[in-house]
Formats: C-alpha cells, structure tokens, sequence
C-alpha cells in the first residue's frame, strides 16, 4: 500500500505538472487529497506493520502523518483560492500544484521511514519541492529567498550525509553494516562513541535546517516569507516536524549510549541559542510572516528543551510539536486574507482589522493567545510540562533564562498583534478594502479548537500514541 | 598510490587558497575529479563491476568534465570578473587552511581506530573545513558554489572509506552530489546571472524583518 500510494501520488504531481486545464487540475487536486486521507486512515488501520522494508506505521509517524494529512485539506483548499484569485497562467498554476503534492508526499514517505539513509532521501526531495514553491512569484526577491534556502539546505543535506558516513564507521565495530534503527538498537552497546559523537553533531547540526533552531534556522525564515502563504503554512508546521522527526529517531538511539548526557548538552546550548535569537529578532520584526516565523524558531527551541530535559519533557515535546503545526499553519493560512485586506505584509501599514474582517479577526486574536501559550491555548498544557520537566531534572537557572526571554516574546508578539487588531492606519483608502468571505476562516478555526482540545482534554488514544512514542527513551 | 593522490588533493587545497583567478578554481576541480576517479579505481575492491564502472563514470564525466565545463560557461556567460574577491589577503588564507590541516592530524591521531584509513579521515574533514571557509570568505556566489562543489569532493573522500563495506553509502553519496549540484547549477544560477549582475553576495540582503 505504501508503494502504491507513493506511486500514485507521484503520478498524480506528474499528471498535474503536465496538464494545462484547469477543471482537469482540480479534479486531480481532489483525487490527491482523498489519496492522502485515504492513506492515513490506512495506516491506522495497519499500526506497527512494515511495508517495502523501509517503511513502518510507527507511533510517531502514525501521529505526525495524520496531523499532515489534517493540515493538507486546507491547505490545498486555500492553494486552489490563492491560485484563482491571483490569475496565474496554467503553468504556473501547474509548477504550484506539482510541487505542493510532491512536498507533502515527501513527508509523508520521510515520516513513516525507518532507515537513516530513506529519510535523508525524502529529506532531499522535500527541499526540491520547497525550492520551487518559494520562488513561485518569480521576482528578485523570490528569487533571493530561493537560493539562500537551496545553498543552506544543499549544505545540511551535505552535513547529515557526513554524519550518516561517521554512523556507518560507528556501527563497524559491531560486525553489521544495516543503518536502520531496529539494527542500530540492537547493536546499541557496541557503538564506537567517538564516531557517534561526530554522527550526533552533524546529523544534528544538518536536521536542524528544516527543523528552524540555531545554527541553521536563517534559510527557513526567508522560505516561509517568500513562498505563498498556504505553501507556507506547511513550510512552517509539517515541514518543521520532518526535522523533529530526524533528530528524535536518531536520539532515541544515542539516549541508550554513553553519551546521552553529552547530547543532552549540545541539544540544550542549540535550544537556549534558538530562543534568545528567537527573541531578538521577535522585537525588531516588522513583517508579519517574518514575525510568525521567528515564533516557530522559538517553539522549537522549547520542543528541545522537553527532549534534553527528559522525564515528563518527552511526552510533552512530542505533544508540542503536534499542537504547534495546527495552530501556525492556521496563523498562515489567516495570513491571506490579512494581505489581501491591506497589500502588506509590513505591521506598520496593517491596522484595525477588527473593523474590516471580525469573523478572521478573531482568528489572529485566538492564534496569538495560542501561540504565546496563554489558556486555554493547548500549548500551555505542553509547555507547563516541559518547564516542569526542567524544574525537575534541576536546570533552574536555565528555566529562569528561558522564562525571561518567553516573556519578552509575549510582549513583543502582543505588542504587533494588537497593533494589527485595533490601532486604526493613517491614511488607509478603506474604499479599497475588499469584503472577505467569512467562510474561508473556518479552516483556521477548526486547527485551532482542535489544538485547544487536543491539549486541554485528549482522547485516550491520543495520549496512548504519544506514550507510546517516547517509550523508547530512558526514563 | 592512493596516499600520494590524496596528498595530491590536499596540497590542491592550500593552492586554492593563494589562487587570484577564478578559472584557476575551476581547474583545481577538474583535477580533484581526476583525483578521485584515480582513489576511487584503487580503493573499491569488493564491489560489483557495474557498481563500480557507475562510480567510476560519475567520478570521471560529472565532477572531472561536466561541471568544470559548466562552470566556466557560466563564468562567461554571465561575464563574471575573473578576480576571486576574498575579503582575506591570500596570505591569511595559506595560514588558515594549513591550521586546518594540521588541526585536522592532530584530531586523527588522537583517536585510535582499526577500520579506517585516517588519511581519507584528514583529507575529508580538512575538505569540509576549507570549504566551508571559502563560503564564508569569498565575495561572489559562484565562488560559494565552488566552495560547495569542494565539500562535496571531501564529502565522496569519506564514503569511500567505508565503500568497500557498504557501497550503497556510495551511492547515496554520488545520488547527493548529481542532485545538490545540478540543483544549485543549473537551475538557479542561470538565473541568479540574469538578475543579479554583478552576481555578488551584497545584493543578496534584500530580505529583511522590516
């Protein structure tokens, strides 16, 4: 079934990158989106069963996939309404649709991988699909954001690579040479530390591109500015998660080694680093995209903090990165209708949007209070646990610090939101102002109640997944 | 033989880094394809023939011809001046590569390892590192994709030191570079010429928070 549907989902980016009618594309639209509901429902049903040797329905694919498969609804739902509204020629109308089917195949295929090596391809193949979403308006900036993203992903790729090489020389000791991680559990006490030392930094510092935490956080940022708003809404959610996904299946192998404490350290300098840029940049931004970005940098940085600090941190790590993906892709696909109010992504030209479209209003208004983990946010549920986590495992200080910074995120965020909802703009033609249709926030609003629901009251197979998932690491 | 290649290799670093000329880049990658089409025919014994024979093209056709060619078309095309534009004086360079290399020996004899080759460890990672210099100290984008194209080659270096146990790794290794570079080549540079003229990194700061 995984071949199948990889197949046919390629097949169908094919057809779409081909075709040049738009009733044909549709249709084909469509067709991919009950492919891919049709498929996640799949896995649910075939959970822990392998497929194609490299492929299982794991507890965290299963919960990272159907979060895809959540997000992609809307998300092709708002990509149809870009495209129309924008009159886009029937190419690149062809370019947007192709990639955007590819990216989310990609993913999925990365999610659900259990070999290093399958999820490095897919990893390779979702900035392929990335590059060409972004540069999708062709101007000179698109085009700067385009290769700054292409040359910084081209590298991390390069650096997993290289940690993957360490990994193998790791792994020679033991006498087998199978880098998938059922085989490098199993052959976990003779791994030569000194190589796994150097396949955690690069692998770490390589996954960290797609993931949005220092050092290699820079190319996302311009990525989710430039491309399209609902190709950015995945960028900055599911696409966030595949890094996640890297790294917390190859930490799951070093947290079992001597080294854990160590990799614990780096995780935790990248993080802390990760929220004080995150800060920084929050207070200065004036771009809206930019500013929804730089909070994605930070919640990462909190989802690692959850992973190093470990107890409690890991369930809620996980829970995080979930709720995180609903709640910013929902901030991005709001973003839309924000810009074709004003024509500008600039805070300073954006005001009083209350008056203009109360029903998306109240959409940035419960996105911020979810973004900032205020309750009833469900985020406020995963981070309190994550602090929890490192009050426990006494890194007092460092909560301080992060505490700290976390304010100073509130302030500025709230600072600019507020700006957006209800300070009125000299000199705005209001003539001009476009009537939006309140349906097209219903998407937003359903990821957001469901990532309030999720965190405030989770179903029981809810919570069993993602125990499930972290059982893997020491307690 | 395969030691006095990559020594070879390595000396083709320091003499990047004195290099004034951009062509003279280029050449030094054509050499470094040559020289990896050379360690890779005396390093992968126990792999099958046609496994071997694609490596070996790719070494040979891709990293020796194609892209040395490719890249001094576009130089042309895009008539980019033939200075390097380091913000470092040559001098600088020499030391700082060499600090590489010997940093890069020192870091292999301290560890003690029976399955590796530590020439192919030193050479690989003293690659990374210049590289990554080169990205950070030269001026104009397509010395940053040479730069890249150089990791790369350091990058095959490694993988061929495990190639005889685990070809596939090879082959993930080639599949990596055929992808990254016809990528950042052929796509966007071609257009990066036509937009940006002068083609330098100070026109890539037009994205900004504000």
């Amino acid at each position: 079934m995984t071949g199948i549907y990889l197949i046919s989902a390629f097949v169908i980016a094919g057809l779409i990158f081909a075709n040049r009618n738009s009733v044909i594309n549709n249709i084909l639209i469509v067709v991919f989106g009950i492919l891919q509901t049709a498929f996640a429902l799949y896995t649910c049903f075939h959970y822990k069963s392998s497929f194609l040797t490299y492929f299982t329905f794991d507890s965290l694919g299963l919960l990272l996939l159907l979060t895809l498969s959540v997000i992609t609804i809307p998300a092709l739902l708002h990509s149809y309404l870009y495209i129309k509204r924008h009159d886009e020629t029937p190419q690149s109308r062809a370019i947007y649709f192709a990639a955007l089917v590819f990216l989310i195949t990609s993913i999925t295929a990365a999610y659900l991988a259990n070999h290093i090596a399958v999820i490095w391809i897919f990893t390779e193949m979702t900035t392929l699909s990335a590059s060409m979403l972004i540069y999708h308006h062709r101007n000179k900036l698109a085009l700067e954001g385009t290769w700054k993203y292409v040359f910084i992903c081209a590298i991390s790729i390069t650096f997993v690579f290289i940690g993957i090489l360490f990994l193998s020389l790791s792994l020679q000791h033991s006498g087998s040479n199978d880098l998938s991680f059922a085989n490098l559990m199993r052959y976990k006490d003779q791994l030569n530390p000194f190589w796994l030392r150097l396949a955690f930094l690069f692998i770490f510092t390589g996954f960290t591109a797609k993931l949005g935490l220092v050092p290699m956080y820079t190319a996302g940022i311009d990525a989710k500015d430039k491309a399209p708003a609902p190709a950015g809404a995945l960028l900055a959610s599911v696409l966030m998660n595949l890094g996640f996904v890297g790294i917390f299946r190859f930490y799951a192998i070093v947290a079992q080694t001597s080294i854990f404490h160590w990799a614990n350290l780096v995780i935790f300098i990248a993080a802390t680093l990760s929220i004080f840029v995150a800060t920084v940049y929050m207070t200065r931004v004036m771009n809206i995209k930019r500013m929804f970005a730089y909070s994605g940098i930070e919640h990462m940085g909190i989802v690692m903090f959850g992973l190093a600090a470990g107890g409690v941190g890991y369930y809620a790590a996980v829970l995080h990165i979930v709720l995180h993906a609903l709640i910013k892709s929902g901030l991005f696909f709001q973003f839309n209708q924000l810009y074709r109010t004003f024509q500008s992504k600039s805070i300073q030209h954006v005001g009083n949007y209350f008056k203009y479209n109360p029903t998306g209003a109240i959409v940035l208004l419960f996105g911020f209070i979810s973004a900032t983990a205020m309750p009833p946010s469900g985020l406020f549920v995963s981070e309190f646990l994550i602090f929890r986590a490192l009050f426990e495992g006494s890194y007092t200080i460092l909560l301080i610090v992060v505490l700290l910074l976390l304010t100073i995120v509130i302030w500025a965020f709230g600072k600019n939101i507020l700006k957006i909802l209800f300070l009125p703009v000299p000199g705005l033609d209001e003539s001009r102002i476009p009537r939006i249709n309140p349906w097209e926030s219903l998407s937003q609003y359903l990821l957001m109640f469901a990532a309030v629901w999720l965190g405030l009251n989770p179903p029981l197979i809810f919570v069993q997944l993602i125990q499930d998932a972290v059982k893997i690491l020491p307690v | 033989m395969t030691n006095v290649l990559l020594i070879i290799f390595i000396i083709s670093l320091l003499y990047v880094s004195i290099a004034n000329r951009i062509i003279t880049y280029v050449r030094v990658l054509a050499l470094q394809g040559f020289i990896l089409f050379g360690v890779t025919f005396l390093q992968l014994k126990d792999i099958q023939t046609w496994n071997l024979v694609l490596i070996l093209l790719e070494t040979i056709v891709f990293r020796a011809v194609a892209v040395p060619m490719f890249l001094s078309y576009l130089i042309k095309r895009n008539r980019i001046t033939r200075e390097t534009e380091p913000y470092l004086p040559h001098f600088v360079s020499l030391i700082i590569i060499t600090m590489i290399v010997v940093i890069t020996v020192l870091l292999a004899n301290s560890i003690k390892e029976t399955h590796l080759d530590k020439i192919f460890f030193i050479v690989s990672l003293s690659t990374l590192f210049t590289g990554l210099y080169f990205i950070a100290s030269r001026k104009k984008i397509i010395t940053h994709v040479m730069g890249y194209l150089m990791i790369e080659n350091g990058v095959f270096v490694l993988s061929l030191a495990v190639g005889n146990e685990m070809p596939n790794l090879v082959n993930l290794g080639i599949m990596l570079d055929v992808f990254a570079s016809v990528l950042i080549l052929g796509i966007f540079l071609n257009k990066i010429g036509d937009v940006f003229k002068a083609a330098d990194v100070d026109q890539l700061s037009n994205l900004k928070d504000y």
